[in-house]
């Protein structure tokens, strides 16, 4: 059990910066109220940050990574269930790979 | 409305949350088995989910790990991925301010989507009890931090090399977190344009965590002009 500075700088910023992100919608949105702009705009970041980051991830493992993607995507929406999309995700990926692709 | 924050609620957050904490595990295992692959010792990693408590931004955090620890990066990743915790506080507000002391910076430190969801079915069946939450957020940050323990666990017991297929369920989360998401065909050009600017950025900068940040931040603001502009909705 240990812990590099670097590491635990990294994490305790992590946990600083989420902390005031939860503490200013408590703090200072509710007293703001801001406008249907910026509203919008905080109601689409889960969704294209999420795609902004698998869209890189998934095109740098080839051919593999697309089928992968593809696989979860749609277990995911056949089956609603978490585990057998991860499962079924990886599977087609490490199939992919292991033919090749 | 009458806010209140009883015992009573407590243990009927710890019970509603139960079976959500399910959930959980394949989150927290990739968590952890991600973080022992990426060289984070087992104190580290718990320190994490303890602190940071946040599995979306933790992942993404942790696929961008390197030696030594890149801290603008990680702290980049936390502040992308977590905003939308900004947007919960305002409809909790009522329940934080019926805690008292630590108790309701606790409950502001737990924002997770799991309890937020709890506490807004709560509210919409007029039940006022802030203890709901409370409750909701102490079982899963338990769950949390116990999975992540033995994902990293299990990370060490198999040491797998990173370059395994298995590491694939890291990008995996994320694909199938985008499937609740989907709102219809609106999220179509905002998701577009996001995942068009992060592959034109990714090999431009420097740190891999800003053009995820470019690419969110572009898609977000074209899905915000189409549904400000045009269609007239009001405040």
């Amino acid at each position: 059990m240990s812990a590099d500075p670097f590491s635990l700088a990294a994490i305790l910023a992590m946990a600083a910066v989420t902390l005031a992100v939860r503490a200013s919608g408590y703090l200072v949105l509710r007293r703001l109220r801001p406008g249907p702009f910026f509203r919008a705009v905080l109601e689409h970041l889960p969704g294209t940050l999420f795609v902004a980051f698998v869209a890189p991830a998934l095109v740098r493992e080839g051919v593999a990574g697309l089928v992968g993607g593809g696989a979860t995507l749609v277990l995911m929406r056949a089956t609603g269930s978490t585990p057998a999309a991860l499962i079924g995700g990886v599977a087609a990926f490490w199939a992919a790979r292991a033919g090749g692709l | 409305m009458q806010v209140v924050a009883t015992r009573a609620g407590f243990r009927r957050g710890l019970r509603l949350a139960a079976p959500l904490t399910l959930g959980l595990i394949p989150f927290g295992l990739v968590v952890g088995v991600l973080a022992e692959a990426q060289g984070l010792s087992a104190l580290e990693q718990a320190l994490m989910s303890a602190l940071v408590f946040a599995g979306a931004a933790q992942i993404l955090a942790l696929e961008l790990w390197a030696d030594p620890a890149p801290i603008a990066s990680a702290a980049l990743a936390a502040l992308a991925v977590n905003l939308r915790f900004a947007l919960m506080g305002p409809t909790l507000a009522g329940w934080f301010d019926a805690l008292r002391g630590w108790r309701r910076w606790l409950a502001v430190g737990g924002i997770v989507d799991h309890a937020w969801a709890l506490a807004i079915a709560e509210l919409r069946a007029g039940r006022h009890d802030a203890g709901v939450y409370l409750g909701a957020v102490a079982a899963l940050w338990l769950a949390w931090v116990a999975t992540t323990v033995a994902g990293h666990a299990l990370g060490a017991l198999v040491a797998l090399p990173r370059s395994h297929p298995l590491f694939f369920a890291a990008p995996a989360c994320f694909v199938a977190l985008l499937v609740p998401l989907w709102r219809g065909r609106r999220e179509a050009l905002p998701w577009a344009v996001a995942a068009a600017v992060a592959l034109a950025f990714s090999h431009l900068l420097p740190q891999p965590a800003l053009a995820v940040v470019c690419g969110a931040v572009a898609g977000a603001l074209v899905g915000a002009l189409i549904e400000t502009s045009g269609r007239g909705r009001g405040a």
